[in-house]
C-alpha cells in the first residue's frame, strides 16, 4: 500500500520538526554529530512514522519491527524520533551526552528505551540485525529488521561478512539502508577506499538493490514498500543523501561530522529549519509528547 | 587414575544435552565445529545451529542480535579467535549491554600444541577478565565442564568458557557442585597453597603428591572461575599458608596469577606469590607435553619450583 498524499504531507512536517529538534538539542559550543544525524533524518522519519510496526507505549512488544542504527554516531536523530513517538519525554532530549543521561553519545540499548542494540563501533550493526532476524525465525515471530549504515562504514570488513550471512541465510526480513552522503569524518569516503560500483557490489553479494534520493520522502517510502515485497533475497536501499542536510553552511561539509557551532551559527541553523509559516506544525500521526 | 578426557569433548556432549533441555539455546560456530565439538549439537538441532563460516566478528555480533531477540547463543571457535578477533563486538555489543551470549574458546593454552603461536591462546583469560559483566570460567575436568555449560546458560549475562584438547583425569566426584565464583579445595595443606585452573589443576594435584613425599603439605585450590574470583578463598589461603603459587597455561600477566596478585595486594602482610605459567612469551609448534615441559608446567617441575621458593 503506497503512502497517501496526506501521510506524505505529515511525514514531511515530522522530518522538518526532527531536524529542528536535532539542532536544538545539540545547541552551540558543544561538539556533536550534526552532519550524519541530518543526512539520516528523512530515512529515520520514514521508518518510525510510516513503515515500522511499532507501539510507542510498548517498546518491548515482541512482535515489533526493529531498527538498528549501525552508524551509531547519528543516534541524536533516533532520539528525536523516539521522543516524538512518545517513547520518552521530548524534554529529555536536552540531556544528550550529559553525565547520568539515558541519551549516550552512541546507542546503548540498556540505557535508552526504544534502542535495540549497542552500536557506534562501526561495521557491527548489520551482523546484529541478522541475529535479530534469525531470532525471529527461530521463535516464529514475523517482525522485520531495518538497519541503516553509513557509506564510510562500508570500509569496515565486517559489513561484508554480514552481507554474505544475510543472503546465505535468506533473511529477506532484513532491510538495509545506506546513508550515502559520500563523506566520512575527515573527507570523502572515496579518498581512502574504492567505493564504487556500490550497487553492483551488493547485487553480487546476493541482495536486491534500489537507489533513491534519500531526502525525497515519497521515494523513501516507496523503496521501503518495495523492500517488503515477498522475495527470497534481502533488500538494500542505497539512499543518496547530503551530509548536514537542511543547514546551508553544513551541507556537504565533512567538518560538521562532529563539531561545535557558534551561537550565531545556531541561530542561523534554527532559522533555516523553522517552519516558514512561523508556527510549528503538529502532524496528526505524532504520538504523545512528554 | 581415572581415564583421561578432553574438556572440549565434555563440552560438546553437554551442549547437546542443554539443547534438549532448553529450546532457547542456539549455537554458532566459525567453521571449526568438529574441533569445538559443536557438531554434536548441530546433528541434534540443525535449526538452532549456524555455521557462520570463517568470520568470527560477524559471529559475535550476530550472537548479540540473537540474544537481544530473546535467545541464549553459544559462540564457538578456537580460544584465540573467539576472544581476539571478536573482541570489539564482544565488548561493545555483548558485555556492555550485558547480553547472555556465551563464548566457548576451544583448544586454549599451550596444550593446543602443534599449530604454534598463531593458534596458542595465552592471553584470552586476560582479555576476557578486562570486560565488565564478563564471567570467566576455565573448567578442570569433564564433570566441571558439563556443569559449567548448564550454569553458564542459566547465568543472565555473558560468560567465557575456556576449553581444551588436552586429556585430563576426573578430579571431581559425582557429588561436586560447580558454582560461579566458588573455589574448590582438592587437598588440604598448610605449607603452601597451589592455585590452579583448567588443565593445570591436575598438574597441581600431581605436584602436591610429590611435595608430600618430601614432607611439604600443599593445599590445592581449583579456581575454575577466574572472574569473579573467590576472594574469600584466596585470602583465607593467604592467611593460613606462607607461600602462594598460581599455575596456568597462560601469560603470567593478566590471567589467574594476575587476578590473585590484584586480590592479595590490597591487604597488608600477605605472603609471596609465585606465578607459574608463560613468562610473557609467544608459543611455538611442539606437542602439548613438550610445551608444558618447556614452560615448567608438569607436576614434577611445579614441585621443584615450589621447593626452591620454600628453600626446602
Amino acid at each position: 500500500m503506497a503512502i497517501t498524499e496526506e501521510q506524505l504531507h505529515d511525514l514531511e512536517q515530522i522530518a522538518a520538526q526532527m531536524r529542528l529538534q536535532i539542532v536544538r538539542m545539540m545547541g552551540s559550543k558543544k561538539v556533536h554529530h550534526f552532519g550524519g544525524s541530518l543526512s539520516a533524518t528523512d530515512l529515520i522519519a520514514a521508518l518510525y512514522f510510516y513503515k515500522m510496526r511499532y507501539d510507542a507505549l510498548n517498546p518491548a512488544w515482541p512482535e515489533r519491527d526493529r531498527f538498528i542504527l549501525s552508524k551509531g554516531h547519528s543516534v541524536p536523530a533516533q532520539y528525536v524520533a523516539l521522543a516524538l513517538k512518545g517513547v520518552f519525554p521530548v524534554a529529555e532530549l536536552a540531556t544528550l551526552k550529559r553525565l547520568g543521561s539515558r541519551l549516550q553519545g552512541h546507542p546503548a540499548m540498556q540505557h535508552t528505551p526504544g534502542l535495540e542494540g549497542c552500536t557506534g563501533a562501526l561495521g557491527e550493526g548489520l551482523s546484529f540485525s541478522n541475529g535479530l532476524a534469525l531470532a525471529g525465525r527461530v521463535r516464529g515471530l514475523d517482525y522485520r529488521v531495518y538497519c541503516i549504515m553509513g557509506d564510510g562504514e562500508l570500509q569496515e570488513g565486517q559489513v561484508w561478512e554480514a552481507a554474505m550471512t544475510t543472503s546465505r541465510r535468506g533473511l529477506s526480513n532484513v532491510t538495509a539502508i545506506i546513508d550515502r552522503n559520500r563523506l566520512k569524518s575527515m573527507d570523502e569516503a572515496e579518498s581512502a577506499k574504492c567505493m564504487e560500483p556500490l550497487c553492483e557490489r551488493w547485487q553480487t553479494f546476493g541482495w536486491v538493490v534500489r537507489e533513491i534520493d534519500g531526502h525525497d520522502l515519497r521515494e523513501i517510502c516507496a523503496a521501503l514498500d518495495w523492500a517488503n515485497e515477498p522475495r527470497s533475497e534481502p533488500a538494500m536501499i542505497i539512499a543518496h543523501t547530503i551530509k548536514g542536510k537542511g543547514v546551508s553552511f553544513m551541507e556537504g561539509q565533512a567538518k560538521y561530522h562532529n563539531a561545535a557551532i557558534s551561537d550565531e551559527q545556531l541561530q542561523q541553523a534554527l532559522g533555516e529549519l523553522s517552519p516558514k509559516s512561523g508556527r510549528e506544525a503538529q502532524p496528526s500521526i505524532l504520538g504523545e509528547k512528554g | 587414575m581415572s581415564p583421561l578426557s578432553e574438556t572440549r569433548m565434555a563440552y560438546g556432549a553437554a551442549l547437546a544435552e542443554l539443547g534438549a533441555a532448553n529450546p532457547n539455546v542456539v549455537v554458532l560456530d566459525a567453521d571449526l565445529y568438529n574441533s569445538t565439538r559443536t557438531v554434536v549439537f548441530r546433528d541434534a538441532f540443525p535449526n538452532r545451529f549456524f555455521d557462520m563460516g570463517i568470520s568470527e566478528a560477524d559471529m559475535a555480533s550476530t550472537a548479540a542480535g540473537l540474544a537481544a531477540g530473546g535467545l541464549i547463543p553459544f559462540i564457538n571457535s578456537f580460544a584465540i579467535f573467539v576472544t581476539s578477533i571478536c573482541y570489539l563486538p564482544v565488548r561493545t555489543q555483548i558485555a556492555y549491554p550485558n547480553l547472555p551470549v556465551k563464548l566457548a574458546g576451544s583448544s586454549a593454552g599451550l596444550t593446543q600444541g602443534p599449530d604454534g603461536a598463531s593458534h596458542q591462546s595465552l592471553e584470552d583469560i586476560g582479555l576476557m577478565r578486562l570486560l565488565p559483566n564478563m564471567v570467566v570460567i576455565c573448567p578442570a575436568d569433564a564433570n566441571e565442564t558439563r556443569q559449567a555449560v548448564f550454569v553458564a546458560a542459566a547465568h543472565p549475562g555473558p560468560v567465557y568458557l575456556r576449553l581444551g584438547r588436552y586429556p585430563v583425569p576426573d578430579l571431581f566426584g559425582p557429588d561436586y557442585k560447580f558454582q560461579i565464583g566458588k573455589a574448590a579445595t582438592l587437598r588440604e595443606g598448610s605449607d603452601v597453597t597451589l592455585f590452579a585452573t583448567g588443565h593445570m589443576t591436575c598438574k597441581a594435584v600431581e605436584a602436591a603428591e610429590i611435595l608430600a613425599q618430601a614432607g611439604i603439605q600443599a593445599r590445592v585450590i581449583n579456581l575454575s572461575t577466574i572472574k569473579p574470583l573467590d576472594e574469600a578463598a584466596v585470602l583465607q589461603a593467604a592467611h593460613e599458608t606462607p607461600l602462594l603459587v598460581s599455575i596456568e597455561e597462560h601469560n603470567i600477566i593478566g590471567g589467574l596469577g594476575g587476578a590473585i596478585a590484584e586480590c592479595v595486594s590490597s591487604k597488608a602482610g600477605m605472603p609471596a606469590l609465585l606465578r607459574l605459567g608463560v613468562r610473557d612469551q609467544f608459543g611455538e609448534s611442539a606437542t602439548a607435553e613438550e610445551m608444558l615441559v618447556l614452560h615448567r608446567l608438569t607436576g614434577p617441575q611445579i614441585a621443584e619450583d615450589v621447593r626452591k621458593a620454600l628453600k626446602k
